[in-house]
């Protein structure tokens, strides 16, 4: 697209915070055994979120999806959330 | 003069009807309202009950926060109205701010539906001002997403203050301190994850959960908002 403004592809993705205690990775981690898997530890896990959004820039882009993860996609509390922005 | 509970639907609640019979047993009257509804209509008392608000969409209560009511329920409890989250209502009071912490997946990630002992921890709220501390209350639980957390901090916070209502015998679910109840420091804004409503009769198999409506229907009557009636 030219000119100021086009679209982007965000892609969120939360996790729960360091110190949240995370069933459902230790779940799995426990389950490895299982299936001979040795070696994998820390086993989290979260939710990815993909969107396409119309923004002045890829900045205007990020900021506006950490906002939106801030006030909605992620509860602040006990999710952390990282923010990718590609032109579409 | 009967108090007024006003007991909100939202799109997936399913306890609404369980907590208008209780407070009508208990005396008050029950009027159900949409989640739409952009005013309260004349009551002395707000219930966000339990069930599924938005098919716990994203996370439980992280839509429904956002519903036209919520803003008549925020302006209810600022101006002293008493204001109970059961379960996902519980869940929606912390999503929109009004209590602090989360709920989140219980440990051991089972769906709990058991009844389970409850401690009273203080009398100190429109949820527990009729029972006694040291109390113990057996009510049921029916949650997959009832593990109290908040921040350390939070929590110290919530101890000093006497703002733990509830604590769990034996914590069912890896709540932080066996949290079941909080209440913010006002002591008119209260949630829970267990269901005084269903431990209101014989045939369900316990009454305990009558003294904690008992005394939101008190508190109703003494704390109703200046002009939530009409005169």
């Amino acid at each position: 697209m030219s000119g100021p403004g086009g679209r982007f592809d965000v892609l969120v993705e939360v996790s729960l915070r360091e110190g949240v205690s995370d069933p459902q990775g230790a779940t799995i981690e426990r389950s490895l055994p299982a299936l001979d898997v040795t070696g994998v530890t820390g086993v989290r896990v979260g939710k990815a979120i993909r969107f396409t959004m119309e923004a002045v820039d890829e900045g205007d882009a990020r900021s506006r999806a950490e906002d939106l993860c801030r006030r909605f996609l992620s509860n602040p509390v006990i999710e952390d959330a990282r923010v990718e922005v590609l032109r579409a | 003069m009967t108090a007024r509970i006003g007991v909100v639907m939202f799109p997936g609640s399913n306890c609404e009807h369980d907590v208008a019979e209780a407070v009508e047993d208990l005396g008050a009257s029950a009027e159900l309202v949409w989640h739409k509804a952009l005013a309260l209509p004349s009551v002395d008392a707000v219930v966000l009950p339990g069930g599924f608000a938005h098919g716990d969409a994203l996370r439980p209560g992280a839509i429904a926060r956002f519903s036209a009511v919520m803003g008549a329920v925020r302006r209810f409890a600022d101006d002293g109205g008493p204001v109970v989250g059961i379960c996902n209502g519980f869940q929606v009071l912390t999503e929109a701010g009004m209590l602090p912490g989360a709920l989140q997946k219980n440990a051991g990630l089972r769906f709990l539906c058991a009844t389970v002992e409850l401690r009273v921890e203080t009398t100190a709220s429109v949820l527990t001002s009729e029972a006694v501390v040291g109390q113990i209350l057996r009510v049921p639980i029916n949650h997959f997403e009832g593990s109290y957390t908040c921040s350390p901090d939070q929590l110290d916070e919530l101890d000093r203050g006497d703002r733990v209502l509830l604590r769990y015998v034996d914590n069912p679910n890896g709540s932080v301190g066996r949290i079941a109840g909080i209440r913010n420091e006002a002591g008119n804004v209260v949630g829970l994850m267990p269901h005084p409503e269903r431990a209101t009769n014989q045939l369900l198999g316990s009454t305990d959960g009558a003294v904690l409506l008992r005394s939101l229907v008190r508190a109703a009557t003494r704390l109703r908002p200046a002009g939530s009636r009409p005169a």
